[in-house]
């Protein structure tokens, strides 16, 4: 998602389009409420795939239509074998969304206050984020097994990255005269951080989390390709050894549709906190 | 009350921004360091504030040498520096967080009603007017009852009437707790109209020039005579100082094309 339009959630101003269905309702403003316009495209790509199947122009065994997929979706939803997969990955993401934030933030912190300690693990930690995720994989077993704490290793290890690496880099662009407003007022060391620094980084903390959650998300399905026998990731893998190309997509959508969800709840439950923000809102 | 003493500074890029400078404040005194641009003013105030070290000499008040900031000492910079994720009540209470809660929101609604901006506790900075953004930046510096208020330029950013009001309630502000002022300003009927002295100083490196004091009863006004034939003493003075800045920078222009 692009900056400027993570930072239009964040700071919660309502869209042009809210605006105007406040101001003019009726059938315009449902047209262009934020919801049916964010559908419109994957509504309007699923009728132009369900219309190529029938058509004949796509393969339905490999490329099975739309109509299809949500029977399949309906299927495993019914007889509950959905939400059990849903259920332990949103979970594993979960943990290892709370543990790479936490560790992120103490490093990130710790990092962009301190020179020295910046000096110090700065360098190591650059390395290896460039490190692919799926390289931890065969390590993370061995050292911690096959079920799940290695799992939520690896999805903390991808969460850590972008919230270390935003709230570093944010620390050191916070402007010097607020930090001085502190100093002014006898602050140092965690007061400073806790004072100032943090809540001048919040905007851009929050982008962090999110770029965090998004990646807990890809590296939950790396996770859960470590021998899962739940999870959707295990449904990608067994539709893959199956020949279920239905199931591979649906299991896809639902991981789009999680994001998105989490995504969404991340932003309502942070919006609070930025009130004061004065950000641009763009027209039309 | 406070104190420079043979104070040298000398920024890590070879700048020599104060030399042999003392001057001493008086408790309760306001006096005005005006000069040209790069005379070090507002190097002497964050000397005094504790945010830079001198190279030599000391600051104190009374008595304590300031080398970080020091309780005893606000400032109010020239943009208000407010902290834009709190409110009005929490930037002007920010300072008191040592304090009991009931007693800093009682300090905190008195300030409001000092600066003429009381039913604003909950609005955020940015719902602000530069004047009323600096007033609240006045009351977050008194609100801790600090005995010295060096204040750096604070109405240069605003417009004339608004610069006019602040002036005056700035004055009322002093008033209810006498604190020591030291006012760095570009204006001079800004000083004049403050201050009990007014501290002209010398650019290239910053010293002080003359010291003019101003013996005028308050409220001062513009179009007095006194406060005229002052006006006139400050800007001579003014001249002076640049003058000698003039010359200075003259002669160092003749040596280096001599050196060509």
């Amino acid at each position: 998602m692009a900056r400027a339009e993570l930072t239009a959630d964040l700071v919660g101003r309502p869209a042009p389009a809210a605006r105007r269905a406040r101001a003019g309702g009726g059938l315009a403003a449902i047209l262009t409420s934020p919801l049916v316009l964010g559908l419109a495209l994957p509504v309007l790509l699923a009728l132009v795939w369900e219309a190529a199947a029938a058509l004949g122009l796509t393969s339905r065994r490999l490329m099975p239509p739309p109509s299809t997929i949500f029977a399949t979706l309906f299927k495993l939803a019914a007889n509950g074998d959905l939400w059990e997969h849903i259920w332990i990955t949103t979970w594993r993401v979960a943990v290892g969304f709370v543990i790479g934030t936490i560790a992120g933030t103490l490093v990130g912190a710790a990092a962009g206050y301190s020179g020295l300690t910046r000096r110090l693990v700065d360098p190591t930690l650059q390395g290896l984020r460039a490190v692919p995720s799926i390289a931890w994989v065969p390590l993370f077993i061995l050292w911690l097994g096959i079920f799940e704490e290695s799992k939520v290793a690896l999805i903390a290890v991808g969460v850590f990255f972008p919230v270390y690496l935003g709230v570093m880099g944010e620390i050191l662009s916070v402007d010097r005269k607020i930090v001085e407003v502190g100093r002014v007022f006898r602050l140092s060391g965690p007061a400073l951080v806790r004072r100032i620094l943090l809540p001048a980084i919040l905007p851009a903390y929050i982008l962090a989390l999110r770029a965090g959650l998004g990646l807990g998300w890809m590296f939950v399905v790396a996770a859960e390709f470590m021998g899962a026998s739940q999870g959707l990731g295990y449904l990608l893998v067994d539709g893959q050894q199956l020949g279920k190309p239905d199931q591979i997509i649906a299991s896809i959508l639902v991981f789009a549709v999680l994001g998105k969800l989490t995504d969404a709840l991340l932003v309502a439950a942070t919006r609070p906190f930025l009130r004061w923000k004065d950000g641009y809102a763009p027209a039309g | 009350m406070l104190r420079f003493d043979q104070i040298e500074k000398i920024y890590p890029n070879g700048t020599h921004a104060l030399t042999h400078l003392s001057l001493e404040l008086d408790a309760g005194e306001i006096v005005a360091v005006i000069g040209g641009s790069g005379c070090g003013k507002s190097t002497l105030l964050r000397l005094a504030a504790g945010l830079d070290r001198p190279s030599s000499g000391t600051v104190s008040v009374e008595d304590t040498v300031i080398t970080t900031p020091h309780e005893a000492v606000g400032i109010v910079f020239q943009e208000p520096r407010l902290l834009p994720w709190l409110d009005v009540a929490g930037n002007i209470g920010f300072g008191l967080t040592h304090l009991p809660r009931a007693e800093r929101h009682e300090r905190v609604v008195r300030a409001l009603e000092r600066i003429g901006l009381a039913g604003y506790e909950s609005a955020w900075p940015r719902e602000l007017s530069g004047g009323q953004a600096q007033r609240v930046s006045i009351a977050r510096a008194l609100v801790a009852r600090p005995k010295v208020l060096l204040l750096d330029e604070p109405f240069s950013a605003l417009d004339a009437f608004t610069r006019a009001d602040l002036q005056h309630a700035l004055l009322a502000l002093w008033e209810a707790s006498r604190p020591t002022l030291a006012l760095v300003t570009h204006d001079v009927e800004e000083a004049i109209l403050l201050a009990d002295r007014v501290v002209v100083m010398q650019p290239s490196p910053g010293r002080v020039f003359k010291e003019i004091r101003i013996d005028l009863p308050r409220p001062r006004h513009r179009l007095d005579d006194a406060f005229i034939a002052i006006e006139r003493r400050v800007l001579h003075a003014l001249d002076g100082s640049l003058g000698l800045a003039r010359q200075r920078a003259s002669t160092q222009a003749n040596v280096a094309v001599g050196g060509w």
